[in-house]
Order: structure tokens, then C-alpha cells, then sequence
């Protein structure tokens, strides 16, 4: 021990950045998107078509809007069921005021107020009264599309300006859509808001020990709140992308696509259990989701075992990490 | 004075003997070739500080570590528990302190959970179950119904059920850790009663206690432990309370700690009448500018508790606060970092630092503010900032960018501590800084908190161990069950009188 007398010097950090990022779980994802990419090409002829690319893209941009929020919010310990019940509600605020002659701004700010104002109502139950975000937002997932139903009924709004059918319909360039263009505008900002910001730091910390966060001075509850806002916020973008693509609004419009929106978030690597992931494994994760259901569709797989395939997906990226946990323990151990 | 009704005759020959017992954990010896003996009929007390090896004795004993040399004779015969069933087929069995119940099963499905006798098809006999549990208590001279619910009972009648449950497998041998830390002095009476009647039985009886008061009333023989040696024991009658607490703390302190003479300056925080609802009554001290005032006192007794309302953690409903001569009011901990206090808790991995993160990140979390700019990370600031510290307290780590949680105790304890050090407080509260931490690493860790002291920090630093709180504090506060039991100057720093203090002893002359 006393011959050890230099200085020590502790490096920043141990190996490259590349040997770092060959390990990593995105780069595992990336090789299945390509595997799957080529399935495809070989599956359909139609497939390797610019244009049938860019609608590709519809099967995911949507979901990935709200994804990229649930992303910070699982990895802060929460998680919001109540997204697709948030994107009926707001859609049926804008069909109703459609119908009562509001201009396309106006159905833009209802679609985002909305949002917020569900983002608020989970927010605060969760961060204000302390409450489980499971159980409440089972509660208001029941609530928001029940004032769907009890607005809509069996009927649909229809009717919206034509000006307005530019968000789920429009081409920024060629065949790059609108909403494929908001879904990179959105991936990159949330990237930078997780990992280059003191927010997205504090979030990490939350996920990991909320405890030791609270004891560091962290703000959790108010930290906790923002997510819930920014998840009804993108609820909100999403809903006003989907009404403009069908250019109607039903009570079961986005019916069951929290599963698909947390099953894309837990797909590209982010903890169920909280603190880990990252951005860029959810931007992957839902290419594989969008040309998996788009190869499928393109082959006339019915909807239901579509279904049934998201489900096994979900339940086999769960626990696959949990499995080889165990398996590392065993043979260490 | 116990006329034991069994039939077996009276002998010398202890019902249960632990012979040369040594068990070592990495870093720690905490038992070094102790002998223990207990008898049919009596109750032996188990006395020693915070760290003495009654935990590890008791975990031994249990079956749950297996110790590293020695053994154990049941009725002069060897025995050897290799697991927990082990120990209870032997007849040994331990009361806790806080003994896991269920409000919602009944008293006997409590007595009788995960050992209830069966049917021959394998159902829970419930006839038998209730019977059976109907003549434990009957035994404890209890009238509880065992078929009502244990929330319908009082905290007096639950006590009693957990000890039914403890002896409903045949127990020859009972364990008490503890068993009157949460109770009051009437509920303590009533379990003594209890005790009286296991004796009568011809049980021995391992009573753990640090109540002195309470030693004296139950137990007919004595052991003392210090650091993981057995140090004393015999008939307690003819002992005197000051032989014991020279057994418990005895041995020169002052040579293994660093502690530089620092001149105190002026006073820095003075905390006025601190009152909490429940956890500490009337609190008032000063710290001045290069002290280190030690709070000690029992687990128990609020020490960490005026530590963390002075944190913002908790909110005490009562009392003054005022830094350099201006009074603050702290409802967060934002708003005490903001004000240059800062908190090092007792349990690092769940409140001090974030195991997962890496070492960088844990030490820049609360001072982001600075490393950032406009609200975006700075990686070679936060780097710069966790060299700083690592630097100076000889971290051992294989890259700054490594989880906390792969470093060994101490170690994270430099890291928890450079982390507070980071955002440059005036005040650093200290709740049992070396809990955990091998010895090599504790004598590091108090080099660099007498370092800091000298350089002009003020410390509060709360400890059970008594060798560190006489060595490090220039003062020394004494608390018991919520309140100030006296402020010790460092001219008058003596174990035995803190000793005293802390367990309610005060009237006994020295």
C-alpha cells in the first residue's frame, strides 16, 4: 500500500465511445429494423416504393409523438395510461368545434389546450395528492374517452376545413409527410431535453431513487407534474395529426394505443421499472413497430393478430432484459 | 429465587453454550472468539454499544450466519445450524423488535402462519390450529380469543401474540432484541410478567436491552460486549450499573482520532426550542464557526430526526432557526442547500446517493446550477468538479463514470460527501458517518471531517458509536426519547457520563 504513494489518476471514463455504443441495446434494435426492412423487400414487391415508404411512416409518427414524452415520464418512475383517451377526448373538442365553424388555428389551440388541460388533471392528482400514476391514470384513461362517448355517442364529426387536413395529410418535401417531419422536429428536441439538460439529469435521478433525488434538492413533485403536462401536450399534437389523416372523429378513435405507445417506449430500451434509456432507442423502436405492422399490413394480416403480435412484443422486451439479469446472477453467482 | 417446576434436575449444565464464537465480515471482525452461556430458567442480559457483535451473536444463533470458528452445544451437546429451521428444530427462537403481524388474519393464523399443523390431505386443520393456539396463550396466562382479528386487539395484546407466535415452535430458547424499544412503561410491565412466567417454564432467556433500569429488574445473569469480544459476565446481582458501563465503553479513545484543536469562531446557526409533533421536544444548541458538535444518543431517541427537519425534509411545528444572525425558515431541501446546509444521511444507498448513476453525475446533481449553462450540461464541468473531490479524498474507482454503487462503503461515502462539499455549504450534518464502512476507511473519513472542520466548516455530526462522538466533538448533545438529556463540553467528555445521559441514568453516582 505506502509504495503507492503517486498520485492516482481516475479516468473520466473506461473504453471509447464506440465500443460503448456497439454494446448498446439501440444498436442491437437498429440490426432487427434492417432485418425486418429486408423481410419486408423480399416479402412484397410493392415495399421498395419512396411513396409506399412515406406512408409507412403514418403507422408510427403519431405514436411516437406521445412515445418520446412517456419516455422521460417511465423513466422518472410514472406512466400514463390515459394518452389514447387524452387523443379521443381532444379530438372530439375539435369536431365539435369544427362543427360550430371554428378555423383550422383554432381547432390546432383546442387539440393542444386539451392536452394540457388532461396533462394538468393527471399531473395533479399524481404530483399534488401523491396518488399511484397507475391507478389514477386508469382513472381518467375511463373518464376522458367516457366524455367522448356521452358528447358522440354512435354518431362522428366529420365536416373539418380542408385548410386543417394539411397535419395528418400534408408533404413538407416530396414524400417527406408533415407529420413525419414534426416526428424528427420532436425526436431531436426531446433527445436534447433528456440528455444534454439539467431537467432531463434530474429525470434520470428521479427514475433511479427518488429518494436520494428529493434529498439532493431535486424539485420531484413539480419535476413529476411538467412530464404529465408535456405527455397531455403531445396527446394533444397526436390527436390533432390523427383527426386531420381521417378527417373524422369517433368516441373509439386511437382506442387501445397506449399498449402500442408503451410497448414502442419499452421496445427501444427504456426501463419499465424506471431510470434507464434512452431517446434514440424509442426513435428505432418505431420504425421496427411502423414496418413490422406496415409488412404485415402490405401481406393482409388481419388487425387482431396484429394485435396479438404488439402484445408478445411487449411482454418479450420486458422480460428479456429481466431474464438475462437473472442468468448473469446465476453465473456470477 | 426460580423454583423450576420441570422434572429435570438443577444442574450447572448451561441449556445453551456458545463457545470461542468468531465471525468476520469483510473489513470487520464483529465477534472475536466470544463465550456465551444460558440457562434453564434465568434470563441473561446481552449489554454492549451500537456495534459490539449483539446482532451478529443473535443472527448466529438464529441460523442466519453461520459463524467463522467455534461452537454451540445445546444441553452440553454440539449442534450445528447450517439455515434458520435449524435453529428453531433446536429450540431457539428470537422475539425482534418490530415482529411482522397481519391486521387482517386471525390471532391464531398469525401464531400459526407458514407452520400451521395440517390434515392428512394437506389442508390447514383448523381445529387443531385454534387449539392449539388457545393453550400457547392459555400458557402466557392470556384470555385473547384466537379466532379474532389481530387489528381488534391492543398494542399491548399484539405484543403478546407475537411472542405466542415466537414460542408456538416448541421454543427452549428465547431471543429478545429489543423488546421494549417501542413499548411504554406499563406495556413494558406486562411483558415482564410474561417473562417471569417463561422462566418459571425452564426457558432461557437472551434479553437485549440498552435500559439499564430494565437489566436490573429482569435479568439474573449478565454479559457485556465490546467490540465483538465478550468482556464481562456473571450473576448480575452485586454488579453495580458503573462496573457495567466501564465494561461497555472502556478503553482509551482519544489516540486513534484525528481530531485537530480547531479555535471555534463565531456562532453560525443557533437553533431555537425545534419542536416536532412527534419525534423531539424543545431542541435548542449553537454551532459555531470550525465545530463539530456530536448529537448522540440511542436509535430512537430523534437525532436523526432534528437532522433532517434542519434539512427540510421534515417540518418541525415549533421553534426558531436563525443562520449568521438572521432568521431562515427551511421547507425544502432546495431551500436549505440554498442556505449552505447540507445533509450526509445515515442510509447512503437509499437517501445519499443514486447507486446507478455514475460517480460524476451523483457529485454534480445538486450543484447543476453551476455546472450548466442556460439550463444544458456541461460534461466537462461536472468532470472537473467530481476530479476536485476525488482528488482530495483518495477515491478508489476505476473511472469517474462508473456507477456508484459498484464502490466499496467508504468510498461511496466520499462521494456522498464531495457531493455536498460541491455546492460549498457553511454548514455539513453528518448522520452516522461511518455506519458501514470497514475500520481502514473509517479513520480516512474522520481525517478529512476533523480537515474540514479546521478549514472552517461547522459540523453536526450524529453517531451511536461512542469512540467517535467522544474523539471528534468539540460538543457533544445528548438525546433522549425526543428531548436534550445536556450539552457536554469537550473539557468534559467522558463515555460513561454520555452513557449515562442517553439511557435515563443520570441520578446514579459515579
Amino acid at each position: 500500500m505506502s509504495t503507492m504513494q503517486e498520485k492516482r489518476n481516475i479516468p473520466d471514463r473506461l473504453g471509447t465511445s464506440t465500443a460503448r455504443l456497439l454494446g448498446s441495446w439501440e444498436m442491437l434494435l437498429l440490426g432487427v429494423a434492417i432485418l425486418i426492412f429486408i423481410a419486408n423487400a423480399f416479402a412484397s414487391p410493392y415495399f421498395l416504393n419512396a411513396w409506399n415508404l412515406s406512408d409507412a411512416t403514418f403507422n408510427f409518427t403519431e405514436k411516437a409523438l406521445v412515445a418520446f414524452a412517456m419516455a422521460l415520464l417511465i423513466i422518472a418512475g410514472e406512466i400514463d395510461l390515459s394518452v389514447a383517451a387524452i387523443i379521443a377526448l381532444a379530438s372530439t373538442a375539435m369536431g365539435a368545434a369544427a362543427q360550430a365553424g371554428v378555423g383550422s388555428f383554432g381547432l390546432v389551440m383546442i387539440g393542444i389546450g386539451v392536452g394540457l388541460g388532461c396533462g394538468i388533471v393527471n399531473g395533479t392528482l399524481v404530483s399534488v395528492l401523491r396518488l399511484p400514476s397507475i391507478v389514477v391514470t386508469i382513472g381518467t384513461m375511463s373518464l376522458f374517452r367516457g366524455i367522448a362517448y356521452i358528447v358522440l355517442g354512435d354518431k362522428a364529426y366529420g365536416g373539418y376545413p380542408d385548410s386543417f387536413a394539411y397535419f395528418g395529410q400534408g408533404y413538407v418535401f416530396w414524400v417527406i409527410s408533415f407529420e413525419f417531419a414534426l416526428f424528427v422536429v420532436f425526436a431531436i428536441g426531446f433527445a436534447i431535453l433528456l440528455h444534454a439538460t439539467n431537467f432531463g439529469r434530474r429525470i434520470y435521478a428521479i427514475g433511479n431513487n427518488e429518494f436520494a433525488a428529493r434529498f439532493s434538492g431535486i424539485r420531484v413533485e413539480r419535476i413529476k407534474f411538467i412530464l404529465f403536462l408535456l405527455t397531455g401536450l403531445m396527446s394533444g399534437i397526436a390527436a390533432i395529426c390523427l383527426t386531420s389523416r381521417l378527417g373524422s372523429t369517433r368516441p373509439s378513435i386511437a382506442q387501445g394505443w397506449e399498449l402500442e405507445i408503451v410497448t414502442m417506449v419499452v421496445l427501444g430500451g427504456i426501463s419499465i421499472l424506471g431510470g434507464s434509456g434512452r431517446i434514440g432507442g424509442v426513435v428505432i423502436a418505431a420504425f421496427v413497430m411502423g414496418l413490422v405492422t406496415f409488412g404485415l399490413g402490405l401481406l393482409n394480416v388481419p388487425g387482431i393478430v396484429m394485435s396479438i403480435f404488439i402484445g408478445l412484443l411487449l411482454i418479450v422486451t420486458i422480460t428479456l432484459p429481466i431474464l438475462i439479469r437473472q442468468i448473469r446472477q446465476r453465473a456470477t453467482a | 429465587m426460580s423454583q423450576s417446576a420441570q422434572p429435570e434436575p438443577v444442574t450447572d449444565v448451561p441449556l445453551l453454550e456458545m463457545r470461542g464464537i468468531s465471525k468476520s465480515f469483510p473489513g470487520v471482525m464483529a465477534l472475536d472468539g466470544v463465550d456465551i452461556a444460558l440457562f434453564a430458567g434465568k434470563v441473561t442480559a446481552l449489554i454492549g454499544e451500537n456495534g459490539a457483535g449483539k446482532s451478529t451473536l443473535v443472527k448466529i444463533l438464529t441460523g442466519i450466519y453461520a459463524a467463522d470458528a467455534g461452537e454451540i452445544l445445546v444441553d452440553g451437546a454440539p449442534v450445528h445450524f447450517a439455515n434458520a429451521q435449524d435453529a428453531i428444530d433446536a429450540g431457539v427462537t428470537a422475539i425482534h423488535q418490530e415482529t411482522v403481524l397481519f391486521d387482517e388474519l386471525s390471532v391464531a393464523e398469525n401464531i400459526f402462519l407458514g407452520h400451521a399443523p395440517r390434515t392428512r390431505l394437506g389442508f390447514v386443520d383448523w381445529k387443531a390450529v385454534n387449539a392449539r393456539a388457545l393453550a400457547l396463550l392459555h400458557s402466557l396466562e392470556s384470555n385473547i380469543d384466537p379466532r379474532i382479528r389481530l387489528k381488534d386487539l391492543s398494542i399491548a395484546q399484539r405484543h403478546l401474540v407475537a411472542i405466542a407466535r415466537a414460542l408456538s415452535v416448541d421454543a427452549r430458547i428465547v431471543i429478545m432484541d429489543e423488546p421494549t424499544a417501542a413499548l411504554s412503561r406499563k406495556e413494558v410491565d406486562d411483558l415482564f410478567q410474561i417473562v417471569q412466567r417463561l422462566k418459571r417454564q425452564g426457558k432461557a432467556i437472551l434479553f437485549i436491552s440498552h435500559k439499564f433500569d430494565e437489566v436490573y429488574e429482569i435479568a439474573d445473569h449478565y454479559a457485556v460486549f465490546r467490540d465483538g469480544r465478550a468482556v464481562g459476565s456473571g450473576e448480575l446481582a452485586g454488579v453495580s450499573q458503573d462496573e457495567i458501563v466501564r465494561l461497555m465503553v472502556g478503553r482509551s479513545i482519544a489516540h486513534a482520532f484525528p481530531k485537530a484543536e480547531v479555535r471555534l469562531g463565531e456562532t453560525v446557526l443557533s437553533v431555537e426550542a425545534y419542536t416536532h409533533p412527534t419525534e423531539f421536544r424543545n431542541i435548542s444548541f449553537a454551532l459555531r464557526k470550525g465545530e463539530i458538535f456530536g448529537i448522540y444518543g440511542l436509535v430512537g431517541a430523534g437525532r436523526s430526526e432534528i437532522c433532517q427537519s434542519l434539512f427540510g425534509i421534515t417540518r418541525p411545528s415549533a421553534g426558531r432557526l436563525v443562520l449568521e444572525g438572521r432568521e431562515i425558515a427551511i421547507r425544502s431541501p432546495g431551500d436549505a442547500i440554498g442556505a449552505g446546509i447540507v445533509y450526509v444521511p445515515e442510509e447512503r444507498g437509499r437517501h445519499g446517493a443514486v447507486l446507478q448513476l455514475p460517480i460524476y453525475q451523483n457529485i454534480s446533481l445538486p450543484s447543476l446550477s453551476r455546472t450548466s449553462r442556460s439550463g444544458f450540461l456541461r460534461a466537462a464541468e461536472e468532470f472537473a468538479l467530481a476530479r476536485k473531490y476525488a482528488e482530495r479524498f483518495d477515491l478508489r474507482a476505476a473511472a469517474l463514470s462508473v456507477p456508484v454503487g459498484t464502490l466499496s462503503g467508504g468510498n461511496q461515502q466520499k462521494v456522498v460527501i464531495g457531493k455536498w462539499l460541491a455546492t460549498q455549504p457553511k454548514i455539513l450534518i453528518l448522520d452516522e458517518p461511518t455506519k458501514g464502512i470497514d475500520i481502514g476507511s473509517k479513520a480516512a473519513v474522520h481525517a478529512f471531517i476533523s480537515e474540514l472542520a479546521s478549514e472552517g466548516l461547522s459540523i453536526i455530526m450524529v453517531s451511536s458509536e461512542l469512540p467517535e462522538i467522544v474523539g471528534m466533538s468539540d460538543r457533544v448533545m445528548v438525546m433522549r426519547e425526543g428531548l436534550s438529556a445536556g450539552i457536554f463540553e469537550r473539557d468534559g467528555l467522558n463515555p460513561e457520563a454520555l452513557v449515562r445521559a442517553a439511557t435515563g441514568n443520570a441520578g446514579i453516582q459515579p
